[in-house]
C-alpha cells in the first residue's frame, strides 16, 4: 500500500500538468511502510510526450538526500498525458526495483487518476493508494 | 588508485549483498572492469558489449555524472567515491 496525503497527491498532479505537452515526472521519497513525505519533481530529460526519464542531477540528489534523513527512495511518479493510469509495456520493461512503487497519473482523466504498482520481473501488480495525513516537509515544488 | 563504489539495491543481491566496495582503477571503465571481473553477472547491467556504459546506468564520480567526464574514460583519484544508479525512465509507448 503507497500511503500518500493531499498534499503530496497534489504536488504529483502539479509537476505533471506543469510539465505538459510532455509527460511530467518526479520522485518519492518516504518511510519503507509505504508512506511518502518528500515529493521530488524533476525534469523529464527524454522532452517528450510519450516517454519520460527522470534528471540524473534529481536522482543523485534524491539518492544522498534519502540517507541523510534516514527515508527511502520509494519509488517514481510518471504522467500519461492521453491514456490510462496504467504501466505501458516501456515502464514495465524498465521498471528497476521490485521494491518501488510505480504511480502513473492519467491527465486524460479529471480529476487526475493516480494509481499505484509494484512491477516485479514484468508481472504488474496494482496496490491501494490511501490518503494519509500530512507528515514531512511542504514540498518546493 | 582505490574508489569506494556505491553499489544500488537492484545490485546487491548479485553482488553478495555489498552496499559499497573498494575497487582498484585509474578510469571509470577500469573500476567498472574490475568490479564486474569479481562479479559476471552484473556486467550487462552496468556495460555493452563494446565496453561503453548501458543507456539505462547513471554512473557519478563524487557529484558529477560521468557522461560529462568522458564516460569510462573518466578519471578517478584515490578515495573518489563512485556510485551506480539504474537510470529512471519509461513512457506510454
Amino acid at each position: 500500500m503507497l500511503s500518500l496525503s493531499s498534499v503530496h497527491r497534489d504536488a504529483i498532479v502539479a509537476t505533471c500538468i506543469r510539465a505538459l505537452p510532455n509527460e511530467g515526472c518526479g520522485l518519492m521519497l518516504g518511510t519503507l511502510d509505504g508512506t511518502v513525505t518528500e515529493i521530488v519533481p524533476s525534469p523529464n530529460v527524454a522532452d517528450s510526450a510519450k516517454l519520460y526519464e527522470i534528471d540524473s542531477w534529481v536522482l543523485l540528489g534524491a539518492y544522498r538526500r534519502s540517507d541523510e534523513k534516514g527515508l527511502s527512495i520509494l519509488g517514481v511518479f510518471h504522467s500519461h498525458t492521453n491514456s490510462e493510469a496504467y504501466p505501458s509495456p516501456t515502464d514495465t520493461a524498465q521498471a528497476p526495483d521490485p521494491a518501488w512503487h510505480y504511480v502513473v497519473v492519467s491527465l486524460r482523466d479529471v480529476p487526475s487518476a493516480i494509481r499505484s504498482f509494484h512491477i516485479i520481473e514484468g508481472e504488474i501488480d496494482e496496490e491501494e493508494v490511501a490518503r494519509s495525513p500530512f507528515e514531512g516537509e511542504f514540498p518546493s515544488a | 588508485m582505490t574508489a569506494l563504489v556505491r553499489i544500488p539495491t537492484v545490485l546487491r543481491p548479485a553482488m553478495g549483498g555489498d552496499t559499497s566496495v573498494a575497487v582498484e582503477g585509474s578510469t571509470v571503465g577500469e573500476i567498472l572492469d574490475h568490479l564486474t571481473t569479481n562479479h559476471p553477472a552484473v556486467k550487462g547491467q552496468l556495460l555493452n558489449s563494446d565496453g561503453t556504459l548501458h543507456r539505462f546506468l547513471n554512473v557519478y564520480v563524487n557529484d558529477d555524472d560521468v557522461r560529462y567526464l568522458g564516460g569510462v574514460d573518466a578519471p578517478v583519484t584515490n578515495g573518489d567515491e563512485i556510485t551506480l544508479l539504474p537510470a529512471v525512465a519509461g513512457g506510454t509507448l
